[in-house]
């Protein structure tokens, strides 16, 4: 009887982890893109997104702020410096315990060290230089920490993606999840997978980040539309990167 | 749309007589002129008219933009390598801007 308890509460704990650490990662949001798509994201001439790559680049050697300080001035190369770190976000800062993303990551760190004003989210700054750390990672697994300080923000992640809301009262997992890899009108859906954010979506004609994505998700099932760098999205940000986890980085990636 | 942006790829050499892809990507709005903005005022048009390169002085190829084109126009084309000389890509748009980009082309042999 004990045994059989016991044997329900470790099948329990395996169903609640699956989730997140699934042997066989996921498939990207790129595998449902057609053939060409395909071709244009992975070359670097062709990739739109490379354009912010590119103004990330300039910005991360730009001194900024009364003492002068680049990026390069504390970190050096980004090639080396940055290599991996995108795979690890979202994460717990530990001075403030604040959870940020990248984005908040970058804005943290020009308040804090360069004593310059924060970009504002989704000004094409911010946009380049996120995705020009990400593009650092690229084709490295997403592998993000949800224990410890981060495990109150993966639980209510976990809720956020679980949860009906909206007038058409679905949550997040009723699409990417029990219908993932099947047509929705005239496109595929995916997984919910945030590993090439920022992203150049066709439907913007431009880069976006992946709060402009959720916005975009929240509209759509006619639910409350929360902010950029809201808590909500930081802590759905957590839960999509541990579902991601294994999947490699491919920002910029190019979604439709 | 502050900022102008343009990356022009090809490869740094090649052998006489070989064809070579160019491909060329620019940042611009490419507003059409016909949406409107959330107040109901027309977003006036904004797009880029004409795409030219010049190889070693002579045009290659040359291309009339419409409001038809998307934002972020990328243009593919080839040409062949007759001699080491300066591509010059340049875009022009309906403002009057115009972005210029210069590559040299090595050719061998």
């Amino acid at each position: 009887m004990i045994a059989g308890r016991i044997a329900a509460v470790a099948l329990m704990i395996a169903g609640a982890a699956a989730g997140a650490t699934a042997a066989e990662p996921l498939p990207s949001g790129t595998s449902y893109l057609s053939e060409g798509l395909r071709t244009q994201q992975l070359d670097e001439a062709a990739n739109p997104g490379m354009l912010w790559v590119g103004e990330g680049a300039r910005l991360w050697e730009l001194p900024q702020g009364p003492a002068g300080r680049s990026c390069t001035s504390c970190h050096g190369a980004a090639a080396d410096a940055m290599r991996g770190v995108a795979t690890r976000y979202p994460a717990v800062d530990a001075p403030s315990g604040d959870l940020l993303n990248l984005e908040g990551r970058i804005n943290r760190c020009r308040t804090r060290h360069q004593e310059a004003e924060a970009f504002a989210y989704e000004s094409d700054e911010l946009l380049g230089l996120t995705a020009f750390v990400a593009r650092q990672s690229l084709g490295m697994p997403v592998r993000v920490e949800t224990g410890g300080a981060a495990a109150p923000h993966y639980d209510a992640g976990r809720a956020f993606f679980h949860r009906r809301q909206g007038q058409l009262n679905l949550s997040c997992a009723h699409c990417h999840v029990d219908n993932a890899g099947r047509p929705l009108r005239g496109d595929t859906i995916s997984h919910g997978l945030a590993n090439g954010y920022p992203a150049y979506r066709l439907e913007w004609q431009a880069l976006g980040s992946l709060h402009r994505r959720l916005r975009s998700c929240s509209f759509g099932v006619r639910a409350v539309q929360h902010g950029y760098g809201s808590p909500q999205y930081l802590a759905l940000e957590l839960y999509l990167a541990a579902r991601a986890e294994g999947v490699p980085v491919e920002t910029p990636a190019i979604r439709r | 749309m502050t900022l102008v942006a343009a990356r022009v790829s090809l490869p740094s050499e090649a052998r006489r007589g070989e064809v070579v892809e160019i491909k060329a990507l620019i940042r611009h709005p490419m507003e059409t002129g016909y949406r409107v903005d959330a107040r109901g005022q027309r977003i006036p048009r904004h797009i880029i008219r004409r795409f030219e390169v010049a190889y070693d002085g002579e045009p290659v190829f040359a291309m009339d933009l419409t409001q038809g084109v998307a934002a972020n126009p990328f243009v593919a084309f080839t040409t062949v390598a007759t001699a080491s000389g300066e591509l010059v890509f340049t875009w022009e748009d309906d403002r009057g801007e115009v972005v210029t980009v210069t590559k040299t082309l090595t050719v061998t042999g």
